[in-house]
């Protein structure tokens, strides 16, 4: 009760302040909404900043209404976990690279519980596996390299000529080539991994971002923010042999595993490219909707799709939702709230979860995949950003 | 004769391939100043190239893409003296084939040039001006404006002073013309936002020189008493949009208060500290290309430029048509390091775009402030907003 008249005490201030933005009178229906998923999720900051005196009550009011939500959560998630537990464990480890605290956290996918901290260079981003699965490697960008952990060891072994602020990467399917994004000069750079020397570039468009590679290794597909292209680069030649236009910013690139489709999302324009690998055209376009949600906040990052090519989960960024959306339909089936800023994600080698990296309330989102439901919160550094996972 | 008949009609069709193979030219044109007026920093001195300069950066970027579609974009400039007829400026730079020119004009000098090139079709992208007119009483078919208007930049410091409970105002004013206008929406900011304005005061421009040897021992005497006997207020809010006081005011004022509007805490479009949203990138770039930090009119400028090659590989177009029914479209919008995606107002031509708050250091935040709601967009919490407008659009 009390929480209620707190609530509708939030919603009527709200609307106050829309009055004064606005002569139109008639956004309340879409304040509820709008104002609800904020009451869900509260960062450390705002729980701190609702304790400053004079500060925004919608902070403190929503810290109330998070606890109490949390509570319930934790209830469920205990005995979703009871359940979980009860299972063969599965032994998996997730690295997520945090780009505020430099560091990189591990996590034990049996515990969902960070296991170890790992300091890195500077603004660690575009995180992965090597295939073999002994090392990871973690571009950091503001230290204009990609450093390589040991993965039994958690130490930095070496460091790549990646060229100038690397942010994503892709290997080809023997881990030999790596092919990395640099976002200051407009390249492409290719990396033997082995002898772990630069052995060419491609020049693409303006600030390249996402890197994928064709399911037969043929073609390695880069995406640039500005130019607002995939760009498809022969890999035996190293050449450009198509671009298509996609919406602003394209940020982030996905094969389907038989080939047929190449997904690409756009932040900016809010939208995900569905492209004919073959033809090179877009022939279809995802658009999301949340409720109450303005159109921009709406930003397609991170991308992942199920080995069976039957279902897909796009990260929405600052809707602070996934979309789960049918991969052969291309219709949105679900939203899934998770924290805020969602930036990327990796399954785990089973597909039995999904993990997602919440870059403004500093936490890790698990997802059971089957269930599409999120049931578990790990808080991990400062503004993760990355993810990759593998067996333990 | 056969022979030179033959040599003939290989030279055309090697003519045409050549012609064929040649990227499609599309000529941006930019009318500037000359000149610029003195500042009170130093610092604050904008460069020869201020606004060009990012122009040029969004060629460049313009041409990366265009490699990519066979389009290939020119700048051709000209700066205005005091006295230059604008509106033959203008035409001069239709003459040469241009469909767009970016202007960073004073508000008379750009209804001239607009009104001269109305009926050739040409479209002008005003990079400069903020006179909130242009967009309203005075606004023009022909004219898009990717600089923010004096009432969004005045909304979006109202939102942060009013979220951080800075509520009481002291309000001080110049007293020429853009100064009053500052002044003007800062008080409809006030208004809508729920500040209140304790008291207003006019510093009178009595003339004299913003450099002199012995400058600083008569400031710090003259400010304190200028800031004396103010009923309580939280933050000064001053509107000096012709550099004559505003910046001598923080660390001076009577009481120990802080600074916002024209000195202390500013509202700008653009600033050389922005490293959100990818925006490193773009410095970086603006940076190699210009051995010189972005301001906001360069970004203003570079946003104009962008949003030409951004319709141009839209409508995969070189025809100005063609390029202004994309601009014109429904979905058309332009990613600018603002952590949105920036489209434009329909009823008037203006880029909607958040407001960034700057100490001359850090941003410090970015406006629209959470908590201010829209039914449309919450970037049409700043500034006139559609049921508000005065423009009719021709």
């Amino acid at each position: 009760m009390r929480n209620e008249s707190r609530i509708s005490k939030l919603v009527s201030r709200a609307r106050r302040s829309a009055k004064r933005c606005s002569a139109d009178p008639g956004p309340f229906q879409a304040l509820r909404s709008v104002t609800a998923p904020a009451l869900q999720r509260t960062t450390p900051q705002q729980r701190r900043a609702a304790l400053r005196p004079g500060h925004d009550s919608i902070a403190k009011a929503g810290h109330r209404v998070t606890e109490r939500a949390m509570t319930r959560g934790v209830i469920a998630a205990t005995f979703i976990l009871s359940l979980v537990v009860s299972t063969p464990a599965s032994a998996y480890v997730a690295y997520v690279s945090n780009e505020k605290s430099n560091t990189v956290s591990v996590i034990d996918t049996d515990t969902w519980a960070v296991t170890a901290t790992i300091k890195v260079g500077q603004r660690p981003r575009g995180i992965e596996f090597t295939r073999d699965g002994r090392f990871v490697l973690v571009a950091v960008g503001d230290d204009d390299t990609i450093e390589l952990i040991d993965a039994a060891t958690h130490q930095i072994v070496d460091k790549l000529p990646s060229g100038p602020d690397p942010e994503l990467f892709v290997q080809d399917q023997s881990g030999k080539t790596l092919y990395v994004a640099n976002e200051n000069d407009n390249t492409v750079t290719i990396i033997d991994l082995e002898k772990r020397v630069r052995t060419g570039d491609v020049q693409v468009g303006v600030e390249p971002e996402g890197m994928a590679i064709s399911p037969d290794g043929k073609i390695l597909i880069n995406t640039s923010e500005t130019t607002n292209m995939a760009h498809f680069i022969d890999t035996a030649t190293r050449q450009i042999v198509g671009n298509v236009l996609v919406d602003s910013r394209p940020r982030f690139a996905e094969f389907k595993r038989d080939n047929s489709e190449l997904w690409v999302s756009s932040e900016i324009g809010g939208t995900v490219s569905v492209i004919d690998p073959g033809k090179r055209e877009v022939t279809g376009k995802i658009s999301f909707a949340v409720p109450g949600m303005r159109r921009e906040a709406i930003q397609p990052v991170g991308i992942a799709m199920t080995a069976d090519g039957a279902t897909a989960f796009v990260a929405l960024g600052p809707a602070n939702r996934v979309a789960v959306v049918d991969a052969k339909t291309h219709e949105v089936k679900k939203y899934l709230l998770v924290g805020q800023r969602v930036w990327h994600m990796a399954f785990t080698p089973d597909e039995k979860y999904l993990l997602v990296t919440n870059g403004v309330s500093n936490d890790v989102s698990v997802i059971d995949v089957a269930a599409q439901k999120v049931f578990k919160t790990i808080q991990v550094g400062e503004l993760p950003w990355g993810i990759t996972i593998a067996p333990k | 004769m056969i022979r030179a008949m033959a040599a003939a009609l290989l030279l055309c069709a090697l003519g045409g391939m050549a012609r064929a193979a040649e990227p499609v030219e599309i000529r941006i044109g930019y009318l500037g100043r000359a000149a610029s007026t003195p500042t009170l920093s130093l610092l604050d001195q904008p460069a020869p190239d201020d606004g060009l300069a990012g122009a040029r950066l969004a060629i460049e970027d313009n041409n990366t893409t265009g490699r990519f579609l066979n389009q290939r974009f020119t700048l051709d400039d000209i700066r205005l003296k005091d006295g230059d007829d604008p509106a033959k400026a203008a035409v001069a730079l239709a003459d040469r084939g241009t469909g767009f020119i970016i202007t960073d004009l004073a508000a008379d000098d750009l209804l001239q040039a607009a009104d001269a090139v109305h009926d050739r079709g040409v479209m002008l992208l005003n990079a400069g001006a903020i006179d909130d007119r242009l967009r309203e009483q005075d606004c023009r078919g022909n004219v898009l404006h990717t600089a923010p208007t004096r009432s969004m930049l005045a909304d979006g410091l109202a939102q942060y002073l009013v979220w951080k409970q800075w509520k009481r105002w002291l309000l001080v004013v110049g007293s020429h013309d853009e100064d009053k206008a500052f002044g003007d929406a800062l008080r409809r900011a006030a208004t809508r936002f729920g500040a209140k304005i304790v008291q207003e005061r006019v510093f009178e421009d009595t003339g004299g020189a913003r450099r002199t040897d012995s400058g600083v021992t008569l400031i710090q005497r003259q400010m304190p008493v200028f800031t004396q006997s103010a009923p309580a207020y939280d933050v000064l809010v001053a509107a000096d949009e012709s550099e004559v006081f505003a910046n001598y005011l923080p660390y001076r004022t009577w009481d120990p208060r802080p600074v916002a509007g024209s000195a202390g805490l500013k509202p700008v479009s653009w600033d050389a500290a922005q490293d959100q949203w990818g925006a490193v990138q773009m410095q970086n770039r603006f940076m190699k290309l210009n051995a010189r930090r972005m301001s906001a009119r360069d970004m203003q400028a570079w946003i104009a430029a962008r949003m030409i090659g951004e319709a141009a590989s839209r409508g995969n177009s070189a025809e100005p048509k063609a390029l202004r029914a994309v601009l014109h479209g429904p979905d058309f919008a332009i990613a600018a390091f603002k952590g949105q995606r920036l489209s434009l107002r329909d009823w008037n031509g203006q880029l909607r775009q958040p407001i960034l708050l700057v100490d001359g250091r850090m941003v410090v935040s970015v406006s629209p402030q959470e908590g201010f709601l829209h039914q449309f967009s919450e970037l049409d919490t700043l500034g006139v907003d559609r049921p508000e407008t005065k423009c009719k659009l021709k």
